[in-house]
């Protein structure tokens, strides 16, 4: 009898979640503030500054999110979350979209309810070695110590591909990456491996960067998005064509510096559709009509973003890669304006 | 024949004694080189002592202070002394010593229509964290100093409302209101015992104001704020961090979980069966968990299992999860003390007369928690440094500022000074805590 009565309560209380939750950004729209769920600090792509403003590239896309939706950038919530919290913080409904540098997977897309909405930067697994070691491959690291975060996907990839090379390595597990360029530095390891872009942000706090080299194997797929709740499509909708906004942006050259005149009107009507002088594209969202210029004024289109944030003029210094325009040979595409 | 005598009548005077054994040579000879052995490990621990304090006090003093980046810090280092190598960079505490202290909290807290913010200029910064601390050392001071004047009692008694009030703003009625519960249940209990009979009003007593806090405050505190109104900005929780953070959970937790603590000791060792089986099983609970387990239930199941749209403050979930957990500790810690006591104490209570409340309050109690001071007191300690955990849920205290810091690209990289800063910290309230209770324990030792 109590038992059922405390099912009964949950299953309402389920219920009612799942009505609220469909519509997002009805309550985005009333709260007028977006809740981002962020990392809880991660070199270049999310940190708080000295006065506590959060800047980086995933906050970036928070940002264009906010201005999309509620025309000002600065509308947004950033809430911390760490491996651990991210995902209960979105599907508990306390943030309404996470860019935390999740990795787009089967099972979070499918198990656990989740919505990938795109790839705002794909990554992907790398070592760092001394130069001094003289290695020049990672297939040339047999038997050779490696400094692995414990508990991510980063520690099977590395066992994959260990095992499918036939060569041998011994673990030298460590919990975070503070602690990895500790025990790097200090020689308890030969080799470092995480995310390539991780890397190359360790890489360039050393005192001589010089010294060490990133090998050239990149041995997984870690193609990292902003995501949603499952089952939201309209939100989905809303987060995902604004990353596209700045994706496409890009593509066709609109800038921050040069978008006050575009959005006065030009010939191409795909630029016209983005920045709302043409169409009905904002209506179709439910947002207002200048949605895609807002966003991109937020903090610029893509290629703005990566260069302010982590590309080569920063101190991360990381090349566009797999990241260029599919124009430049990348793997950044956007769907058509249409 | 003269009168020779061999016995000295009078005495000689006291010789001084010989310059080996006394002033600093003499110690040094009895405390240092008291043998061969204790020479050569005196000599052994002062060549390590030389070691370890050159590099640190060189890596602590010839440290750069003025820098914007962690590469800039290495360059000055490089300028000044020709190497990066056991120099510090307190550059970084230099820039964001005021996050580490405050979090994001705004140092003027604002909002439009309401002049209480960085326009009208007479405030100074961070003003309301920082008067909150003043007036929290002087709520404290009369607890711990029986010699200071017993007025100052009131302004304990207040800050428990007001505190909440000038750290999150907002209206002043709601506080009051809360407090006007607790008048509300002495009222009952003043007015119903001689009619209804003392269990009867005791228990109106405490059901009136759950029924005011649950069902009334906000609306009777919404409608006197629509009449008369004083508000200050209101700060979210989010914005709270840092040292600020730390001691506001630190200090909650300490404040609540003493009397609960006693009250639950008191139910284990209580004769009512309910009682004594809601204490133990509360306790047992509490204890066979670890705080994080308890953490993450604060900070990820509640949010599934409340109602959607329910806003329940993460740092006030934090609070509570963090205070039962100080309780149940708390709550053995007395039990030793009650235990300790001889049972002719009990005896004697109740052979003056005394009732329960009574023979506790004037002969158990104060020779109990005498006895537990060290306990109590390392408990506190416990609670307050474990207030670090919350990191783990994404709460920026000085531990997860610290990593936040370091996402900066400015500050990618460095480690041992922002550690250093908050361990510093840190180890001056510890340090303070514990010094504080063996004062208390020498005051209160009456050397039976």
């Amino acid at each position: 009898m109590k038992k059922s009565v405390v099912f009964g309560a949950l299953t309402v209380a389920g219920l009612a979640a799942g009505a609220a939750a469909a519509g997002t950004l009805d309550d985005v729209k009333a709260r007028g503030k977006l809740n981002c769920g962020v990392t809880t600090g991660l070199v270049g792509f999310a940190a708080p500054d000295a006065n506590g403003e959060w800047m980086g590239f995933d906050v970036g896309v928070c940002r264009a999110v906010a201005a999309a939706v509620l025309g000002d950038p600065k509308a947004v919530e950033f809430v911390p979350t760490t491996g651990k919290t991210r995902f209960t913080a979105l599907a508990s409904g306390e943030i309404d979209m996470l860019a935390r540098n999740t990795t787009w997977t089967f099972s979070r897309d499918v198990d656990l309810k989740f919505t990938f909405v795109g790839v705002n930067y794909y990554d992907g697994q790398g070592f760092m070695v001394p130069k001094e070691l003289g290695v020049s491959s990672a297939k040339e690291l047999d038997g050779a110590t490696v400094c692995i975060q414990t508990g991510t996907t980063t520690e099977l990839n590395l066992a994959d591909f260990f095992r499918s090379n036939n060569i041998s390595y011994e673990p030298v597990p460590i919990e975070t990456n503070a602690e990895a360029q500790q025990q790097y530095l200090a020689g308890a390891c030969d080799v470092y491996t995480t995310d390539a872009s991780g890397l190359a942000a360790t890489r360039a706090t050393f005192e001589d960067p010089s010294a060490h080299v990133l090998l050239p194997e990149i041995i997984s797929k870690e193609p990292l998005g902003p995501l949603v709740r499952h089952g939201d499509d309209a939100w989905g909708d809303v987060v995902r064509w604004s990353l596209n906004a700045l994706i496409t942006a890009e593509e066709l050259g609109v800038t921050s510096a040069n978008i006050g005149e575009m959005a006065a009107g030009t010939n191409n009507p795909e630029i016209n559709r983005l920045l709302g002088t043409e169409g009905n594209l904002g209506e179709m969202l439910g947002l207002s009509a200048d949605w895609g210029k807002n966003a991109v004024m937020a903090g610029g289109n893509y290629g703005e973003l990566f260069e302010g944030n982590i590309g080569e003029s920063t101190p991360i210094g990381l090349a566009r890669g797999l990241n260029a325009q599919w124009t430049d040979g990348g793997l950044i595409y956007s769907p058509p304006f249409r | 024949m003269s009168d020779v005598s061999f016995v000295r009548t009078e005495m000689l005077p006291e010789k001084e004694p010989p310059g080996s054994s006394v002033g600093v040579i003499g110690w040094m000879r009895a405390n240092l080189f008291d043998g061969v052995i204790n020479s050569i490990l005196t000599i052994l621990s002062l060549i390590f002592c030389y070691f370890v304090l050159e590099g640190l006090l060189s890596w602590t003093f010839q440290s750069v202070w003025n820098a914007s980046s962690l590469t800039e810090c290495r360059e000055v280092m490089v300028a000044t002394w020709g190497k990066t190598h056991g120099h510090a960079c307190w550059a970084v505490i230099n820039d964001r010593w005021l996050q580490l202290l405050y979090g994001f909290y705004p140092p003027y807290p604002a909002e439009a229509g309401v002049n209480f913010g960085e326009g009208t200029g007479s405030w100074p910064a961070y003003f309301r964290p920082n008067l909150s601390f003043v007036l929290l050392l002087i709520a404290v001071a009369p607890v711990l100093f029986d010699k200071l004047p017993r007025k100052l009692l009131i302004v304990t008694a207040v800050y428990p409302f007001l505190m909440p009030w000038l750290m999150w703003g907002g209206s002043l009625w709601g506080p009051l209101m809360v407090a006007a519960g607790f008048g509300i249940g002495l009222l009952a209990y003043r007015l119903l015992t001689p009619v209804i009979g003392g269990l009867g009003g005791i228990i109106v007593a405490i059901a009136l104001p759950v029924i005011w806090w649950l069902f009334l405050v906000g609306s009777v505190a919404a409608g006197l704020e629509s009449v008369v109104s004083i508000s200050i900005p209101e700060v979210e929780s989010r914005k709270f961090g840092g040292f600020m953070l730390s001691i506001l959970i630190g200090v909650v937790a300490i404040g609540c979980s003493l009397p609960i603590g006693i009250v639950l000791a008191l139910g284990r060792q209580s004769d009512l069966m309910i009682v004594k089986t809601l204490c133990v099983g509360f306790i047992e609970f509490i204890r066979g968990v670890p705080l994080i387990t308890l953490l993450f239930v604060a900070s990820v199941l509640l949010n599934i299992f409340l109602p959607p749209g329910t806003e329940f403050d993460i740092i006030l979930r934090v609070l509570i999860m963090v205070t039962l957990f100080a309780s149940a500790y708390m709550a053995e810690v007395v039990r030793g003390g009650l235990a300790a006591l001889p049972k002719g104490q009990y005896e004697g209570a109740d052979s003056l007369g005394l009732n329960y409340w009574q023979s506790q309050r004037l002969i158990i109690m104060p020779q109990a928690l005498k006895i537990s001071i060290p306990g109590i007191v390392s408990t506190f300690i416990g609670v307050f440094k474990d207030t670090t955990l919350v990191s783990i849920i994404g709460l920026l205290d000085p531990l997860g500022l610290s990593n936040a810091i370091r996402a900066d690209a400015a500050w990618n990289g460095i480690y041992w000074e922002l550690f250093a800063f908050i361990a510093f910290l840190f180890f001056v309230f510890c340090f303070g805590m514990s010094r504080y209770s063996m004062y208390l324990e020498r005051k209160l030792h009456k050397g039976h």
